[in-house]
């Protein structure tokens, strides 16, 4: 954590040229966060231009069901003869917003309810701090699977039961962080020069938090991806519409398993494994950049040794560990 | 006040939250929610059904407030009404068969994954940077970066489908008489084996790297360095003086792990098709089984809530130091 974070006027080329020293540099440099870096670019163009690569209505019947892949179908057709790659392209927009939207959001709450907590002590911690418990142990996916049913079906009820279920965690995770910042001394030579609580939060506080909001952020991603899919797969989204998590549903539901049409449910799997794997290599090198006390234990294994217990497991454990 | 006190308050919030949720949610629906949800089922409701409908969620009339008391008094008591796909059997009876499934998968799932995530950690503490530690937690970190339904589904279709040696689903093949006999036992047996595989395979990586890293740190402590120069044996030293004190964080998460048995197999439980709550869940939702799906939302939490409980009660049992009025905040 800088010292120079919260000097005003943050747009300077000298600092600008600082910010790429501190991190983009180190964040190429790396192997594989390289990888990472190389293989979400390559996500985000999909999800940019895939409808426009590939025109056309994913979910028209274009062939026989359940081909094997083939050089004219690449990754085979369904049960109902949909080509199984245009869905997976053009999908991709869809499943990366939702968990976009769900990252920033969870993350948002998240942070608001930490820094009041952490800033305002006493009775206002007491009553978040209880409110946080309580979404930290009712279970998850039960309580994402009530809420969806109840609701309007649709991409903007998963996104919302998504972010209900989703920021206690965090919220719990970056109070801790915010009370040992506002120890520090800088904090407390502001409050002493009577400087007013909520610039403190957000001129002092907020900025060195950075480096632990984008951390969190991204295993928030990571989390929609895998939760998204997960509700989805239970036939909870909007069935007409294509992300990869309805495609599971569908493949399951055209007895892809029975049939032997792999192909419809590894591709999607797959893609959700790699866009998860590529964030947590991210999440790595990032976690690296903001914490040059880091920099001297190069090693994924010292990295996957720091992170919390529930966003090692990644789908599982941060869909379905949300309390305790 | 007294550890224990201030959790035990703590949950009846939690409880209560989740009561009062599922209270709101069917009046949500536009109109009257019985009226929306009998819409919805198109018309194959009995009149019957409808009434208990109406009487699990207290819409017998009266204002908003008596209908939330009514529903209070009713969970109280047990009362979750009549299951509509399975009626007229009530709710409870339906959830108490889910439960033991779930029971027997979790435990066995949650067991087996400590007992070998434990030992490998320990191995890979014991031989650090050798080759079983270079190559597991990478390689656990990219079998978590799968959605684990999607691994349940691949050892379906391999180990079920493809090569038929393993069960598909369900938890016992149809036509056995259930009990304590032998061909009954070994069919429960055989068809547990592909989902507690898929279980133990998606948090093995936990009770790895938790073990490992607690155990590196105890390796490091002085009384094994003595250990080592009284001229032990080396597994003695392992197992008797490392592992045996590195083990406690692990068996603390493994008590909490008794808590996510209600929540944690749900997907497991459906690509199975395996007859536990959470495939319960699932067919009341495909079947717009409301109370059914509500009761076992309720049920669920407040598995979790107990099972919270029950290790807090253990923890003042073994560890003094929540005994005190200083206890840790919740």
């Amino acid at each position: 954590m800088s010292a120079t974070a919260h000097i005003p006027g943050t747009t300077s080329p000298a600092r600008r040229a600082r910010m790429w020293a501190a991190w983009v540099r180190p964040i190429l440099r790396n192997r594989l966060g390289a990888a990472g870096i190389g293989l979400l670019t390559i996500i985000g163009f999909v999800a940019l231009f895939g409808p426009l690569l590939m025109p056309g209505d994913p979910n028209a019947f274009v062939a026989d069901p359940n081909l094997a892949p083939s050089s004219s179908h690449w990754l085979g057709t369904t049960g109902l003869g949909q080509d199984v790659f245009h869905q997976l392209v053009v999908g991709t927009r869809a499943t990366i917003a939702v968990a976009l939207v769900v990252g920033l959001l969870t993350t948002f709450i998240a942070a608001a309810v930490a820094m009041a907590s952490g800033f305002f002590g006493g009775v206002v911690d007491e009553i978040l701090s209880l409110i946080t418990n309580v979404f930290l142990i009712i279970p998850g996916l039960p309580l994402m699977i009530t809420l969806a049913v109840f609701l309007p079906s649709g991409t903007i009820t998963i996104a919302l039961v998504l972010t209900i279920a989703g920021w206690a965690f965090g919220a719990r995770y970056l109070r801790s962080q915010a009370l040992s910042i506002r120890e520090r001394d800088f904090v407390a030579a502001q409050v002493v020069s009577g400087e007013r609580a909520w610039r403190i939060m957000f001129i002092e506080i907020l900025p060195n938090m950075l480096g632990v909001l984008t951390a969190y952020l991204i295993n928030q991603v990571v989390y929609a991806i895998g939760a998204q899919a997960a509700l989805e797969f239970l036939g909870l989204g909007a069935p007409n519409q294509v992300t990869w998590g309805t495609m599971l549903y569908w493949s399951v539901n055209n007895m892809s398993l029975l049939q032997g049409t792999w192909w419809t449910f590894v591709a999607p799997g797959l893609a959700i494994a790699l866009v998860s794997a590529a964030l947590t290599l991210l999440n790595y090198v990032v976690d690296e950049a903001a914490n040059p006390r880091l920099r001297a234990r190069r090693s994924l294994r010292a990295f996957l040794q720091r992170l919390p217990p529930g966003s090692y497991l990644g789908g599982r454990a941060t869909v379905v560990a949300r309390h305790g | 006040m007294p550890f224990l006190v201030r959790r035990l308050l703590f949950y009846a919030v939690a409880a209560w939250a989740a009561i009062t949720v599922n209270f709101f949610l069917p009046r949500t629906m536009p109109g009257d929610p019985a009226t929306s949800l009998f819409a919805k089922q198109a018309g194959l409701l009995q009149p019957a059904q409808l009434e208990s409908l109406k009487k699990a969620y207290g819409l017998t009339g009266g204002s908003m407030w008596s209908q939330y008391l009514t529903y209070l008094a009713n969970v109280g008591r047990g009362r979750f009404g009549v299951s509509l796909s399975q009626f007229p059997v009530s709710v409870t009876t339906v959830i108490e068969q889910g439960l033991v499934w779930t029971l027997i998968l979790g435990l066995a799932g949650l067991f087996l994954g400590f007992a070998i995530g434990t030992s490998l950690g320990a191995l890979c503490a014991w031989r650090r940077g050798g080759l079983l530690d270079s190559v597991l937690p990478t390689l656990f970190m990219f079998i978590g970066s799968f959605p684990y339904f999607f691994l349940a589904l691949l050892a379906v279709y391999v180990l079920g489908v493809k090569t038929g040696w393993f069960p598909q689903s369900y938890a016992y093949e149809f036509g056995l008489t259930q009990g304590w006999n032998l061909p009954f036992v070994r069919s429960v047996l055989w068809h547990l084996v592909l989902p507690v595989t898929s279980i133990v395979l998606v948090s093995l990586g936990h009770w790895l790297m938790s073990m490992r890293n607690t155990m590196i740190a105890v390796l490091a402590e002085d009384y094994l360095t003595m250990a080592e120069a009284k001229g032990l044996a080396q597994w003695q030293i392992l197992l008797r003086y490392a592992a045996r004190n590195a083990i406690l964080p692990s068996v603390t998460a493994l008590g909490l792990g008794i808590g996510f048995i209600f929540s944690g197999q749900i997907l497991t439980e459906i690509v199975f098709a395996y007859p536990g709550l959470g495939y319960l869940l699932f067919q009341s939702v495909t079947s717009l089984d409301y109370p059914l799906m509500q009761a076992l939302f309720l049920m669920i939490t407040l598995g979790v809530l107990l099972a919270n409980f029950l290790i807090d009660f253990v923890y003042v049992l073994i560890d003094p130091r929540t005994r005190g009025a200083q206890a840790q905040r919740v």
